[in-house]
């Protein structure tokens, strides 16, 4: 496998770093005038999320992780794995719940999601930035309150639960922010 | 800073900044004039390198009449030894402003190429130069940086104060333990256990950070393994007469007590080249004509140098060097 020195490191490579994926979010040279260099690393263990900061004497390597980032279009959960198709090579995968997370809540058949390839296994999957979903399930609407102000939950059909407006009915099609979790506009 | 494009021809710093560089440059003359300090220049170019493994030298190669079949030169890491070589043959107190280069530096803090003030005071100590170089960034920055008055601690003191160690007597345990009471993430080398790593690792995490917070802080008395050129005392522990600056918890100048003693010098290069194969560097060229100069004799002096790219920044409130270089190497 390839390795990194760390001129390399700049902000989104991928190395493996205590055995997990990581990918460097920071990398700062500090160097006496008269001693040591050292870089003074940020890396995010891809598979936990976490940030971790490392300090490696200036010119030590590490490994190259083989990470790659695909669009890919949902499929259908089987109850065990979600099933994702790379819709340019029609090549399926399937992300266990660990890589899919919290992400699962947003997924709908059809949409396209990035999804973090490690050594070709699902590292980890993430929604389109807005997704159009079907309420299942609020309480009535309040005609012609329009204010906005207040709001209700409304489960949807992903199982997602955002607040919404007064006026949004039973059965509608929302869009939604799944960065923030905000409901947008009526589709 | 959006990468290399063709479109990216204009400065990086802001004209006013430009506009600041010159009025600092012409104070600093005004402050060498004052004191009688003469001006000189040295050649970039040289046939000797910097022997210390921590500094590595660009090369570049010259053909043409004087060297028909061609010859290396090294540039200039700082222009410390043709310097020496003019005090040594009389020309009292001097300073040089110029460009150094260094290969391999590059970061918040670091240019390959930068500008670098380097003064000698014939007759003076490490302490003497230390309150001289305290009194020019005083007077350098009036008007733009309100400063408290300087604080001055040994390397020792500080080590004690923000680490809890004696570092001239800890062994390599004793730091390595300091260093992870630190949090500090690194994977120590089991082989090869330098305790100047360890120490260098201690300062720049640690305790530079507090350095220099809103007051010079200069820091003194190295730990003999870190002389480089300095003088040792005779004091017990003996140490390094060498100091430094900090402003911002940034790193702003390094003195000495300049070694006079050629035979320790010719050690000393020696002992960097043996260092430089263990590691695997090139062995470079030493200055055969610094030990000749040395030999005629080097009048007792101090020496200094400070990164003027680093005093604009201090000046500016700048958080990286690009802010006050027209074109920083990505964009020269």
């Amino acid at each position: 496998m390839a390795t990194y020195s760390t001129n390399d490191f700049k902000a989104g490579l991928k190395v493996m770093i205590d055995g997990s994926p990581g990918a460097v979010v920071e990398n700062e040279f500090v160097k006496p005038g008269k001693g040591q260099a050292f870089n003074r690393v940020k890396i995010r263990n891809l598979k936990t999320g976490r940030i971790i900061e490392r300090t490696f004497k200036s010119g030590d390597t590490l490994e190259a992780a083989d990470v790659v980032d695909v669009e890919m279009q949902f499929l259908y959960n089987d109850g065990e794995f979600f099933h994702f198709m790379n819709p340019a090579s029609f090549e399926q995968f399937g992300a266990d719940k660990t890589a899919v997370g919290d992400t699962a809540k947003w997924l709908k058949e059809q949409d396209l999601c990035t999804i973090t390839l490690w050594n070709g296994v699902p590292l980890s999957v993430e929604p389109p930035h807005t997704v159009t979903l079907k309420i299942v399930e609020t309480d009535p609407g309040v005609r012609g309150d329009t204010s906005g102000g207040g709001g209700k939950p409304a489960t949807l059909e992903t199982g997602a639960v955002v607040r919404v407006p007064l006026f949004i009915q039973n059965g509608e099609m929302i869009k939604c922010n799944t960065r923030t979790g905000e409901y947008i506009s009526r589709a | 800073m959006t990468p290399d494009t063709a479109g990216d021809w204009q400065p990086v710093a802001k004209l006013d900044v430009l506009r600041l560089r010159a009025r600092l440059l012409e104070r600093i003359r005004a402050f060498f004039t004052a004191r009688a300090v003469l001006e000189v220049e040295t050649p970039v170019f040289s046939s000797a390198a910097a022997t210390d493994p921590a500094l590595l030298s660009f090369t570049t190669h010259y053909s043409g009449p004087l060297f028909p079949r061609g010859h290396n030169f090294f540039c200039h890491t700082s222009p410390e030894f043709p310097m020496k070589r003019l005090l040594a043959a009389g020309s009292g107190s001097i300073y040089q402003i110029c460009k150094v280069f260094r290969n391999g530096e590059s970061g918040r803090l670091h240019n390959p190429e930068f500008t670098l003030l380097e003064w000698y005071r014939v007759g003076f100590d490490h302490r003497q130069l230390m309150d001289e170089a305290i009194t020019l960034v005083t007077e350098i920055l009036a008007g733009h940086r309100m400063l408290a008055s300087p604080e001055k601690l040994t390397y020792r003191e500080a080590f004690e104060r923000y680490c809890g160690i004696d570092p001239h007597a800890a062994d390599y345990q004793t730091l390595a333990d300091a260093v992870l009471r630190h949090a500090i993430q690194i994977d120590l080398d089991t082989q090869h256990q330098n305790p100047d790593v360890l120490r260098d690792l201690l300062l720049t995490h640690v305790i530079e950070a507090r350095l220099g917070c809103g007051q010079i802080t200069a820091l003194y008395d190295y730990p003999v393994s870190q002389a480089a050129l300095a003088r040792i005392s005779t004091g017990n522990p003996p140490v390094a007469e060498r100091f430094e600056l900090y402003l911002d918890g940034i790193e702003l100048a390094n003195g000495f007590h300049e070694l006079t003693d050629a035979a320790e010098q010719q050690r000393r290069f020696e002992h960097d080249q043996a260092r430089r194969k263990a590691t695997g560097l090139p062995v470079v060229p030493a200055d055969e004509r610094l030990l000749s100069a040395l030999r005629a004799g080097l009048p007792e002096s101090a020496g200094v140098a400070l990164g003027f790219d680093r005093l604009v920044m201090l000046a500016v409130g700048a958080k990286n060097l690009r802010e006050v270089m027209a074109f920083p190497a990505d964009c020269a």
